[in-house]
């Protein structure tokens, strides 16, 4: 039996923060506590595209980084392939890489100059490195002109882009993808869908991705998981989640659910 | 294949690994500092005009008066410019150092650095590597600038003296950096800032442009613990009095020793504060 690419059990995550209570002297402020993620338990095996569907506050972000190492959890275990992300987090970058809402660049270096430094970071620099960026640009529907420029100058679908690029660079088992179509065009945005699509059929890659487009998880993914408030909702196959539900399409599932619409959070978010 | 070879090529692939974080690390500084390249002039012509003024300051001393009686203004404006030109070395290394997270917060990748399947140690040696060099270079050409400008006589100086505790004084300035550099994770608000606090601490209580004796004697206690003091004392000694290799072994060796303490220190405390950072979720709030 192999190793399951995520096991996630009883996993807690809380925030403390420091606030005042309105009309409260400037100088009194008061510990509270958010629960970003209750006691979670998920299983995801290799290879796939996975879901998760939830609005914001809902606790994607805090799963994808507790996977990712970059946030502890209060209680429970996470492991990647077997590895706990707490007391094996070497073990588990090494398999691990993340496409977030934010490309996250220095924006005055060009995208090449980005890789170099990402590729170098995953022990990844080879002779014939320029082209093996050159042809992930090409497939990704970006002209072969901008990995010189500035990530400045390029628009930020082209960014998104270049940063899904730079995850195939570095090739993890376990891609985690943290809204990398949220604020595209639509046109950008089905190119990015495409090559996720390619990159299920081609590659042994197991993706995590967190999305709000509902049209989005139903075409890509194998299994969804509805989140809100820091719980998982519902979890099953799209056409799983539709016919338990008694919905036509995700949409409806989620309003079914939690009594609120996913699609016009997202709207707001993009108008922010 | 034995057990002990594949333990063996796993440990040659995870130090091939490293060595390219670590390159990574200090080439990225380099592409960014070639971006920021108006910056880095205008951080020069800074560098050059502090130095210059301090070496003013000295000339100024004469048109006031000091220069009559047994005090020697020749020496006094060595004594100012070496301190300028070092702490200008010395504060670099160490701001760069310590700007490596505040820098990342700035741009947005701290999160994608710090998910790099690299060791840290790495990630902050790669950083000093840059720095150091850096600071080097930059150092030089003000150098060049005030020798022309101000006549510097070096012919008492010892040069092999001075370099030899310059490259003792790296150790425990990387770990003071490391130290710093931990600020910026502790407060995404106001570890900046802090840093800026701590520079100007060491600037006070290190002996840059006067001897410790002048000092309240809380402040020379705080000067007697940082290493800068030695390293510029040190350094002093070579150029003004020509100490040689041999007379510098004792102040190498302190500063090897406080560098001894302070990485692994600042390791750990690194590690600490990463630790925090990441149970209170504060590696993605930049401001």
């Amino acid at each position: 039996m192999s190793v399951p690419a995520i096991e996630i059990q009883g996993v807690r995550k809380a925030f403390r923060r420091r606030e005042r209570e309105a009309g409260a002297p400037w100088w009194k402020r008061e510990w509270k506590e958010k629960v970003a993620l209750h006691e979670l338990d998920l299983a995801v095996v290799p290879g796939g595209i996975t879901g998760i569907l939830g609005p914001n506050g809902s606790g994607k972000s805090t799963l994808i980084r507790i996977l990712g190492t970059l946030l502890t959890p209060d209680s429970g275990t996470a492991r990647v392939f077997g590895w706990d992300v707490v007391k094996e987090a070497l073990e588990v970058r090494t398999h691990v890489n993340r496409v977030s809402v934010e490309a996250a660049f220095f924006k005055e270096l060009s995208p090449w100059e980005n890789m170099v430094y990402a590729a170098r970071l995953y022990g990844n620099v080879r002779r014939g490195t320029r082209r093996r960026v050159l042809e992930v640009l090409e497939l990704l529907g970006l002209p072969r002109d901008v990995i010189d420029q500035p990530m400045k100058q390029l628009s930020r679908g082209q960014q998104q882009k270049v940063a899904i690029a730079r995850s195939f660079l570095t090739a993890p088992s376990l891609l985690l993808m943290d809204e990398p179509t949220t604020g595209l065009d639509p046109r950008s945005k089905k190119e990015v869908q495409a090559v996720l699509e390619t990159l299920r059929a081609e590659r042994e890659i197991t993706v995590l991705i967190c999305t709000h487009d509902m049209d989005e998880a139903a075409a890509l993914c194998e299994r969804v998981l509805m989140m809100d408030g820091g719980r998982v909702l519902a979890d099953g196959s799209p056409a799983e989640l539709c016919r338990e539900h008694g919905g036509a399409t995700l949409e409806d599932v989620f309003m079914h659910l939690t009594g609120k619409r996913l699609e016009a959070e997202e709207a707001e978010e993009v108008a922010r | 294949m034995t057990v002990e070879v594949r333990r063996s090529i796993r440990r040659l692939g995870a130090g091939y690994s490293e060595m390219s974080a670590l390159i990574g690390f200090a080439e990225r500084q380099l592409y960014v500092y070639k971006r920021y390249w108006v910056w880095e002039i205008v951080w020069l012509f800074y560098s050059i005009v502090s130095v210059l003024s301090i070496g003013f300051l000295a000339s100024g001393l004469d048109t006031m008066g000091a220069g009559s009686g047994g005090f020697d203004l020749h020496r006094a404006q060595l004594y100012l410019l070496i301190g300028a030109l070092l702490w200008g070395y010395l504060s670099l290394v160490f701001m760069e150092a310590a700007y490596a997270i505040a820098w990342e917060r700035w741009e947005g990748t701290i999160e994608y650095t710090f998910m790099a399947p690299v060791r840290r140690v790495t990630h902050l040696m790669g950083i000093c590597l840059f720095a150091i060099g850096y600071g080097l270079a930059r150092t030089f050409i003000v150098l060049l600038v005030a020798v022309a400008i101000f006549d510097i006589d070096f012919s008492h100086a010892n040069i092999g003296g001075a370099l030899f505790v310059l490259g003792a004084s790296i150790v425990p300035l990387i770990g003071l950096a490391i130290l710093t550099s931990v600020l910026p994770l502790l407060s995404p608000q106001k570890g900046e800032q802090m840093s800026f606090a701590v520079q100007g601490f060491m600037l006070l209580v290190s002996g840059v442009y006067y001897p410790l004796s002048v000092l309240p004697a809380p402040l020379q206690v705080a000067g007697a613990i940082s290493p800068l003091t030695y390293a510029l004392a040190g350094m002093r000694r070579s150029l003004l009095e020509g100490a040689g290799v041999g007379e510098q072994i004792p102040t190498a060796a302190l500063l090897v020793a406080m560098g001894v303490v302070l990485v692994p220190a600042g390791i750990v405390v690194f590690g600490w504060a990463e630790r925090r950072a990441k149970s209170l979720g504060l590696l993605k709030r930049s401001g």
